[in-house]
């Protein structure tokens, strides 16, 4: 059944934010919950911070149509307990990061959880999206639609935009049914063998849905139909010796990565996000690393020089984050090519031509 | 004050493709300044520019609009394809990039005064990695190649438009093509990890990588399915995923094409997203059957194909689930394949349903609209009361799994005002398609076609940002211009409002 908009407001006291704002050439700083208010170049406290999270409620979600459209402002828990009670996910498995994590930010930081690198990202179940331009017009993108190439794609444009192209007002998502069935396998290895089995089983029939590889452990989960599950779950016992953990503390362990609450992701030294193509070999900087995606998503906790961090990222082929950092400083995202960044300036200045949505979010004078 | 986009910083009109410009003769004395510069930076084997040589690229899969380009190019390597794109940036010459040219909606048809710039000896696989599943191609490698060269490692490239035999990976990134299997496997940008291209300035741009993650905006994304008009693609990094070991199809025959309808939404609420699921209405399979001997029940008003692939346990399981499914929902008769040979014969109905107009019709026009798939009733009865309308004959084939309807309308060239009719019919059913909550094009592109209906599905705001995009990306507008974004003035000609799905959107906001 489709669910009617539970509430309704918001959108035009946005608007008459951005009006003002743009009236007073005084830029906005976007707001939803504030649950990633770390991640990107640490936000001015100067601006004035539009909060998003009035303009809230899930606008229609039809199971059998596989989509779901929100307002900006909808928590996010909200919104999955939604789909749950029709046996449906984001199958992105985005991080929440406390409670007060909202649809709009959540596509508009793009992060994407421990399914990824078999579901796909944020962005790819992004199929429309409602933003405001800087004069307070309503601009539709995408649709309700899988299939839709009319016009440029802008709304997958704005997953992980940092709201630096406007405030993201309405999102539609695909979503998809729950997996029939689900398991995990933990097994001991070193991180140069892990790394050869994921990029091997990658390549074969096995329903592996999410991995992570930390400190000897190496912990896979399967997902989808029964038979798959189980047949994947005799074979990678008797290859591998992999041994099943209790649906309960698998839970808890693929929550702890998605929320970034396992003891790895404690403290206060900086945290890097090293994404990689999957089979490269282990980076060889000091510090504590855990592996998702397959290999392809290197997470390291070190002190090392910024400079070293980003060089053995682009050796291995691929970029290094600064994630989290609680000392200030900006430099937070890879260094973009000169050609890129310059595409980047430009649809700035094309899309806010007066630089009023969160200038400086995703590097500095952008 | 802010700068606004207005219709003076727009492509003008005058630089855009009209209908009535078709027969646009190139002007000799350009063709030969052009040709000229352009064999200065060429061998010469590479630049055609005699009427007779330039005559093939006239049109593209979509022969009803041709037009002649000023000249045509093949360069052999990115080296010569930046020198091209600095030449005509030099002189000021819209540049029009051609893959195996079976675009369905003109998206290649050249400009009078521009250079096709056809990438077809760009044809090399550089690279298959069975370990990172990843292939690095250029752009005129055809897509189905780059499953032939992964099928040693029992890999594939999983996009499989209809075209997938002659249909090169650079076009599918230029459409962001789909294919039957899109609904579990996903479209051209769920596939391609990264593409290396040309700026109109010349300058590389490498976009995406080979890892999940790129920094900065996802230019990725909003450049696959820019129909050429963004960035000219040199090299294309495509994701391979292992091949399923086994397929197994499930026909499906209805006696009611609503219920056939709400069959695929059963099959979906049952937790079931099948590897493909389609829909044939009868006058499709009628047209079909003698032609491919498939097998198809000519009594049926709708047939189902629900494709369930992957190891031979989940297989069993899921199409034991979902015959469950559609005999609870009404199905009359059904067929599970058991053989590939019979898997292969059930699907080629579907898959000659193209060729097959053509063989009961001198002319067809092909639609490519999507809906929300509950509204597959409503819109098929439309199509019907427009048959009447128009007096001309539709058959329907359908993506139902995503809602792509590829509605065939079958018409008689030569017959006077039959091309003129199936035009408006079409473009009636575009319409309805936006109103019913949907798009005017799922996955052929809007190239030159579909160029009016874009005035019904977006705003001139929306339109005015489409255009930003494309300045950010080719400030002088040279590349593919006049495509796929209309202008405020031909929407005008056009006439026809723009639409919102027949409702208000945000109705707490006060309209002016």
């Amino acid at each position: 059944m489709p669910v009617e908009a539970l509430t309704t407001g918001g959108v035009a006291a946005i608007r008459d934010a951005v009006r003002a704002a743009a009236a007073d050439s005084r830029p906005l700083r976007l707001r939803g919950g504030g649950t990633k208010d770390f991640y990107g170049e640490p936000p001015q406290d100067s601006l004035d911070v539009l909060d998003l999270r009035g303009c809230a409620g899930i606008v229609s979600h039809e199971p059998t149509e596989l989509v779901v459209t929100a307002r900006c402002g909808t928590s996010l828990a909200e919104l999955e307990a939604e789909l749950a009670r029709h046996r449906q996910f984001l199958p992105f498995e985005p991080p929440h990061l406390g409670e007060a994590a909202t649809v709009g930010g959540m596509v508009a930081a793009g992060l994407s959880g421990p399914r990824r690198a078999s579901a796909g990202a944020v962005r790819d179940y992004v199929l429309g999206a409602v933003l405001m331009s800087g004069d307070g017009e309503l601009l539709h993108f995408g649709g309700q639609v899988m299939k839709n190439v009319a016009g440029y794609d802008v709304s997958r444009l704005l997953a992980g935009s940092l709201g630096i192209l406007g405030p993201i007002v309405q999102v539609s998502l695909k979503v998809l049914p729950l997996p029939a069935a689900e398991a995990t396998l933990r097994l001991r290895c070193d991180l140069r063998d892990a790394l050869t089995y994921l990029n091997a089983w990658g390549g074969q029939p096995l329903p592996i849905s999410a991995s992570a590889y930390h400190d000897g452990e190496l912990s896979l989960r399967l997902s989808g139909a029964r038979a798959a599950v189980e047949a994947a779950m005799d074979r990678l016992a008797s290859t591998h010796g992999a041994e099943p953990l209790g649906d309960g503390r698998a839970a808890a362990f693929w929550t702890s990565l998605r929320e970034q609450t396992a003891p790895f992701f404690a403290g206060d030294a900086p945290l890097w996000r090293l994404s990689l193509p999957s089979n490269a070999a282990p980076v060889a900087l000091s510090g504590p690393q855990l592996v998702e995606w397959g290999g392809a998503l290197r997470w390291l906790r070190t002190e090392a020089d910024p400079q070293a961090v980003r060089r053995a990222a682009t050796e291995a082929g691929g970029t290094a984050s600064l994630y989290f950092d609680p000392r200030a400083g900006s430099g937070r995202f890879h260094p973009l090519s000169a050609a890129n960044l310059e595409l980047h300036r430009r649809l700035k200045r094309e899309l806010d031509p007066q630089g009023l949505f969160n200038p400086g979010r995703m590097y500095p004078g952008l | 004050m802010r700068a606004m986009p207005t219709i003076a910083t727009s492509p003008d009109t005058d630089s855009e493709l009209r209908w009535a410009d078709v027969h646009a003769a190139p002007e000799p004395e350009r063709r030969a300044q052009v040709a000229a510069a352009l064999r200065g930076v060429l061998p010469a084997h590479c630049v055609l520019a005699r009427e007779e040589d330039t005559r093939p690229y006239e049109c593209d899969g979509l022969s009803a609009f041709r037009q002649l380009p000023l000249v045509v190019v093949l360069p052999e390597d990115e080296a010569q394809v930046r020198a091209v794109l600095r030449v005509c940036r030099q002189h000021d010459v819209p540049v029009v990039a051609r893959g195996a040219g079976t675009s369905l909606s003109g998206g290649s048809m050249p400009h009078a005064n521009g250079v096709v710039l056809s990438l077809a000896k760009l044809n090399r696989i550089l690279t298959v990695d069975p370990v990172s599943r990843t292939a690095r191609v250029q752009p005129g490698v055809r897509n189905l190649a780059i499953s032939e060269a992964s099928a040693p490692h029992g890999l594939y490239y999983a996009p499989d438009p209809s075209s997938q035999i002659a249909c090169s990976i650079g076009g599918n990134v230029a459409e962001n093509s789909g294919g039957v299997h899109c609904l579990k496997y996903g479209l051209t940008v769920h596939n391609v990890l990264a593409v290396r291209g040309l700026t109109i300035d010349g300058e590389v741009v490498e976009l995406g990588n080979a890892a999940l993650d790129a920094p900065g905006l996802d230019l990725l994304a909003v450049s696959i399915g820019s129909e050429g008009m963004l960035v000219v693609v040199t090299e294309v990094l495509v994701r391979l995923v292992p091949k399923p070991q086994v397929a197994r199809v499930v026909m499906a025959s209805f006696d009611d094409v609503a219920k056939a309808g709400d069959a695929v939404a059963a099959i979906i609420a049952a937790g079931i997203i099948p590897a493909g699921l389609e829909m044939m209405d009868k006058k499709a399979s009628r047209a079909v059957e003698p032609f491919v001997k498939a097998g198809y029940d000519l009594d049926a008003e709708a047939i189902l194909l629900a494709e369930s692939d992957g190891t031979p346990e989940e297989v069993a399981e899921e199409i034991e689930h979902m015959q469950q499914v559609l005999r609870a929902a009404g199905a009359t008769a059904l067929v599970v394949s058991s053989s590939e040979a019979e898997r292969l014969r059930m699907w080629s109905g579907r898959k000659n349903a193209f060729p097959a107009a053509g063989r009961i019709s001198p002319d067809y026009y092909c639609m490519d609209g999507t809906i929300p798939r509950k509204n597959l009733g409503k819109m098929l009865t439309a199509i019907a009361q427009m048959e009447d309308k128009y007096a001309l004959r539709c058959m329907n084939v359908f993506h139902a799994g995503d809602g792509n309807l590829h509605p065939l309308i079958l018409f008689d060239a030569n017959e006077p005002g039959e091309w003129e009719r199936a035009d408006r019919f079409g473009a009636d059913i575009l319409e309805l398609c936006v109103e019913l909550g949907g798009t005017v094009t799922g996955e052929h592109g809007v190239g030159i076609e579909k160029i009016n209906s874009m005035c019904v599905q977006f705003s001139p705001a929306e339109r005015n940002a489409f255009f930003a995009v494309k300045r950010a990306f080719d400030p002088p507008g040279l590349l593919n211009p006049g495509k796929v974004i209309p202008t405020l003035a031909r929407c005008a000609e056009y006439g026809k409002m723009h639409v919102r799905c027949g409702q208000v959107a945000f109705p707490e906001l006060e309209r002016f």
